[in-house]
């Protein structure tokens, strides 16, 4: 057993903070299932949610920001035989995407009030389940744990497509999981891989300690790089995003985008740079040319688009890019604009698909023209929806800025071509971004009635908003948490850059 | 001696039981009866769990291990005896003759994990599948395919025992000697020649042909779609338990192992899966599918085997532990499904999640077991499975399963996408009763119980062998 104490700050709080911000979103979800009539239900996931974002923010105000350690640690044995442990932990890569997460889920119980009339326990079932993996799955620090909360979610997020989806759901969901799967799969065997080798399934264990031999690190590179890449999703991975993001309800896209992105570039980050670092490093050029492609690539599918998911959906594919284009520059300013990049897609995208959601459900239609012109009739929906537009191709003064100008800083210090291209997808970004905004603000001038947007959607957007302009103005609390970690993560890597 | 011999003397008690009922004049439901008292034999097993003794000149050995098999048998038969509802499956008139075989069948599996002599072995699997070759057919209102299968059966089961005897004389011939003990002690001398690789080859079909590994999988499909629902659910399940046991005693015999053989066997085991799981991808009845999804289960189950390590053997005890309650799941919801006793196809299921939410949950709990996604038991199994193979560095065989993995998601996905995803023109209610709801949360129960907390149930399992 590897002393885990020199990783793991344990816990010092009255309480399991990290267990009880998991395991509160089941209870939540297991108190629905007694429940009868669905105002109740919906009120219930509300609180639930409301309860684990306060619980959430006292991970916050109590992490430590002076060191690299995983915090608020738990050590439980779970399988004593083949050495896997209920292990959890947070460091600065993962404290601010579990508040992502948590600060999301009741937003997207707030969206779904009415957008969602049938079968309403099962739906805010699902919801709940979602966020207690998705929690889980940034606080594990036990492979098997990470992957059972990884593929556990699958199945949620499955029945939210499947269920509640479009048109086409029945196509999408299937394709999601199958896909999904098969980059999971290759994950698992990779993840004996390395247990073999360091006898434990502790994940620091295999980040800080065993240094692997090159050819070891390849293979497991590999089959974690496969897994990853399908989630983020990079190019030429991407094409399940699309129908997933299309058919998903909003709540279900606001999920995919916001949070399930995140994982792989939270794996890239976590796992394949530490654990191993050579092949990282062996690999890092290709990884920059596919993240390259996919943020140009992405751009110009989106110029094409009439669906307004569908081009927040390719855009996203885009915005990713850069997120992978960061960590792969690896330097301190690529790894902090990355991590930057991966909250910002989260809240902006969020609230781009949020929108979306407010605008379908009184057209019924996600296709630009039949929501076009809708600056005189819905003065306030608009104003919400400029915002995340513009805050979407990285305009000054919002918070993508502050993570694609970190990225870029990076990516001109490590490769100055790929520093062009990423600058020409930026462009290009804003082309299809004010492309869409000005057919949605101005797009038709004849006079519609529809009603404008209410008290409980401004009150489930404001702190999107809030979180916009704050990132884009003082990034400065939001970098200062996070760079030890990272500078940390840096620091390992420097041994094996030339 | 006889105290030695308690699970099996319950059991046959049971069967004996049922013999008089049926001679019987007037028959009445015995249900309840049956129920009440299938949890006997399980109480006994699970009381002589401690046992240990050698019986008839050490042909018949009573240990941890054979203790545990028993009584995972018969806790699968009792699991079964509760799942047994009034449908039109089976002929009223037949049903205690039916209980009686069942029980008969049951009896030869106990002996079989208790045998370690190869005439004994005979003995044991004959008195399980002659049992079984007359429940085949017995299945009321469906044209001639139960008949069909039933000869069917009979011929590849009675192939299937001629091959393993002819086996079983070659290692007569080389060994001089029945016992596994002195089987494992000489044939390994014998493996590098083409005739004791022979002998062992065709020994080892007979069980093979029990746990329908492929190629020793063609009667499944047939059987699986003629036989009776609850008949298929025992052929499914029980006898690849003990199939699974003769098997692991074998490889605990043997000190050490020849590579021709693990190549064999790592080779039957991928053939396996993927054939099973990729015909399972174009199947529309429900219980073929189940038959090729076992085909496939029995692949991943030899990944445990081949291992041949005490890792490797708690493994495929562990899986196969857990495929008997997801299978069981999943005929359980077909039994319910099928209220004439009709075969169910995947169409049927459209509409399940509003028709019975908690039969739709069942089902899809079961599947996502049966695919290996986690929290479910069936991924824990799969975990321990490619754990142990890969320690023993037997890597090809955990890439085929891990690719297998992602094509059999396809085909149980299916069977969630039908009852959720698809909407039904017209619903009709399915109401349960008391009993139905208790025996679904159980399952479901004992399936999320099984992927979430292994250790337990995993040390009693390792202590075994």
């Amino acid at each position: 057993m590897i002393q885990m104490e020199q990783y793991l700050i344990m816990n010092s709080l009255a309480f399991p903070i990290l267990s009880t911000t998991i395991f509160l979103p089941l209870a939540g979800a297991c108190l629905l299932l007694f429940m009868k009539s669905e105002k109740s239900m919906k009120v219930t996931a509300l609180i639930t949610g409301i309860i684990t974002f306060l619980c959430s923010l006292l991970l916050y105000t109590n992490f430590k920001t002076d060191t690299h350690l995983f915090q608020f640690g738990e050590l439980l044995p779970w399988i004593p035989s083949f050495n896997i442990n209920y292990t959890l932990g947070i460091d600065g890569i993962t404290i601010f995407l579990i508040l992502l997460t948590t600060l999301l889920t009741p937003l997207c119980v707030l969206s779904s009030w009415s957008a969602i009339q049938n079968r309403v326990k099962e739906f805010m079932f699902c919801i709940l389940m979602m966020e207690a993996a998705m929690i889980g799955v940034f606080s594990a620090l036990d492979f098997i744990l990470f992957y059972v909360f990884w593929e556990a979610m699958l199945i949620p997020m499955y029945l939210l497509i499947a269920v509640w989806g479009g048109p086409r759901k029945d196509y999408a969901s299937i394709k999601f999981f199958i896909y999904t799967l098969f980059g999971s799969v290759f994950l698992l065997v990779a993840i004996i891989a390395v247990y073999l080798k360091t006898g434990t399934f502790s994940i620091p264990a295999a980040m800080f300690v065993k240094d692997f031999t090159f050819t070891f690190q390849v293979w497991v590179f590999c089959a974690f790089a496969l897994a990853f890449a399908i989630k983020v999703p990079m190019f030429p991975f991407h094409t399940w995003l699309p129908a997933a993001h299309t058919e998903a309800p909003t709540v279900g896209s606001v999920f995919l985008a916001s949070v399930l992105l995140k994982m792989g570039t939270y794996g890239f980050l976590r796992f394949c740079l530490p654990i191993t670092p050579a092949a990282s490093v062996y690999f890092a050029p290709l990884m920059i040319i596919l993240s390259v492609i996919g943020i140009i690539y992405g751009g110009f599918v989106c110029l094409s688009q009439t669906d307004m998911k569908k081009l927040i959906a390719y855009s996203s594919v885009a915005h990713m890019g850069f997120a992978t284009l960061g960590i792969f520059t690896l330097t301190l300013f690529g790894f902090e604009g990355a991590l930057l990049q991966m909250l910002n897609h989260g809240i902006t995208t969020g609230g781009l698909f949020l929108c979306v959601g407010i605008v379908y459900e009184r057209t019924h239609s996600r296709e630009i023209y039949d929501n076009a012109g809708l600056g005189p009739i819905m003065p306030v929906y608009v104003g919400f929806f400029g915002l995340f537009a513009i805050s979407s191709f990285a305009f000054p003064g919002t918070n993508n800025f502050v993570g694609e100008l970190y990225i870029l800083i990076g990516t001109f210090i490590n490769n100055k071509i790929a520093g062009f291209l990423a600058v020409v997808g930026a462009i290009i970004a804003a082309a299809y971004t004010l492309r869409l905004l000005k057919q949605i603000v101005w797009g038709r001038e004849d006079k519609r009635i529809i009603p404008d947007m209410n008290l409980r959607e401004i009150i489930y957007l404001a702190p999107l908003v809030v979180f916009v302009i704050w990132m884009g103005l003082f990034p400065r609390p939001f970098v200062l948490t996070v760079e030890k970690t990272l500078a940390h993560l840096s620091s390992q890597l420097q041994n094996y850059l030339h | 001696m006889l105290n030695l011999l308690l699970p099996e003397i319950s059991m046959l008690l049971f069967a004996i039981l049922f013999l008089f009922i049926s001679v019987k004049k007037k028959k009445g439901s015995s249900y309840s009866f049956v129920r009440l008292i299938s949890i006997v034999p399980l109480a006994i097993s699970l009381f002589s769990i401690f046992s240990k003794g050698e019986l008839f000149c050490g042909a018949y050995k009573i240990d941890l291990f054979s203790q545990l098999f028993k009584a995972l048998l018969a806790y699968g038969f009792c699991l079964m005896a509760f799942m047994f509802e009034k449908t039109d499956e089976i002929d009223e008139e037949f049903l205690p003759e039916y209980f009686m075989f069942l029980a008969f069948s049951v009896l030869g599996l106990m002996m079989l994990v208790s045998s370690v002599e190869l005439i004994t072995i005979v003995i044991a699997l004959e008195i399980s599948s002659y049992s079984l070759y007359v429940i085949v057919p017995l299945r009321k209102g469906q044209s001639k395919v139960q008949l069909e299968a039933a000869v069917k059966y009979l011929f590849f089961g009675a192939t299937a025992t001629g091959t393993m005897l002819y086996g079983m004389s070659y290692i007569y011939g080389i060994c001089e000697s029945t016992f596994l003990t002195d089987i494992a002690r000489i044939l390994p001398t014998f493996l590098s020649q083409p005739y004791g690789i022979l002998a062992l080859v065709l020994t080892l079909s007979g069980f093979f042909f029990k746990l329908s590994l492929f190629p020793f999988h063609f009667w499944a499909p047939d059987i699986y779609e003629g036989a009776s629902n609850i008949t298929t659910t025992f052929i499914a399940t029980i006898p690849k338990i003990a199939g699974t046991a003769l098997l692991i005693r074998l490889t605990m015999s043997v000190p050490t192992v020849s590579a021709q053989i693990v190549n064999i066997l790592i080779v039957l085991a991928a053939l396996s899966m993927t054939f099973g799981n990729i015909v399972g991808l174009v199947q529309k009845d429900i219980k073929r599918l189940l038959a090729y999804s076992g085909i496939a289960h029995a692949g991943y189950l030899m990944m445990g085997i081949l291992a041949f390590s005490k890792d490797g053997n708690t493994a495929a005890i562990y899986y196969i532990t857990v495929y008997l309650l997801m299978n069981l799941a999943c005929f359980y919801v077909i039994m319910l499904l099928s209220k004439r006793g009709e075969n169910i196809e995947l169409n049927d299921l459209v509409g399940l999640s509003r028709r019975a939410p908690l039969l739709a949950l069942t089902l899809a709990v079961a599947a996502f077991s049966l695919a290996g996604i986690p929290p479910t038991g069936g991924f824990a199994g799969k975990l321990f499975l490619f754990t142990s193979a890969f320690k023993e560095g037997y890597l090809s065989i955990v890439i085929i399963g891990a690719a297998n993995t992602v094509i059999s998601i396809f085909y149980y996905l299916n069977l969630v996408r039908m009852s959720y995803s698809k909407e039904a023109s017209r619903i009709e209610p399915l109401s349960l009763t008391f009993h139905q709801k208790a025996m679904c949360y159980i399952f479901v129960f004992l399936i999320l119980y099984m992927g979430i907390l292994p250790f337990g149930i995993f040390e009693v399992f390792r202590a075994a062998l």
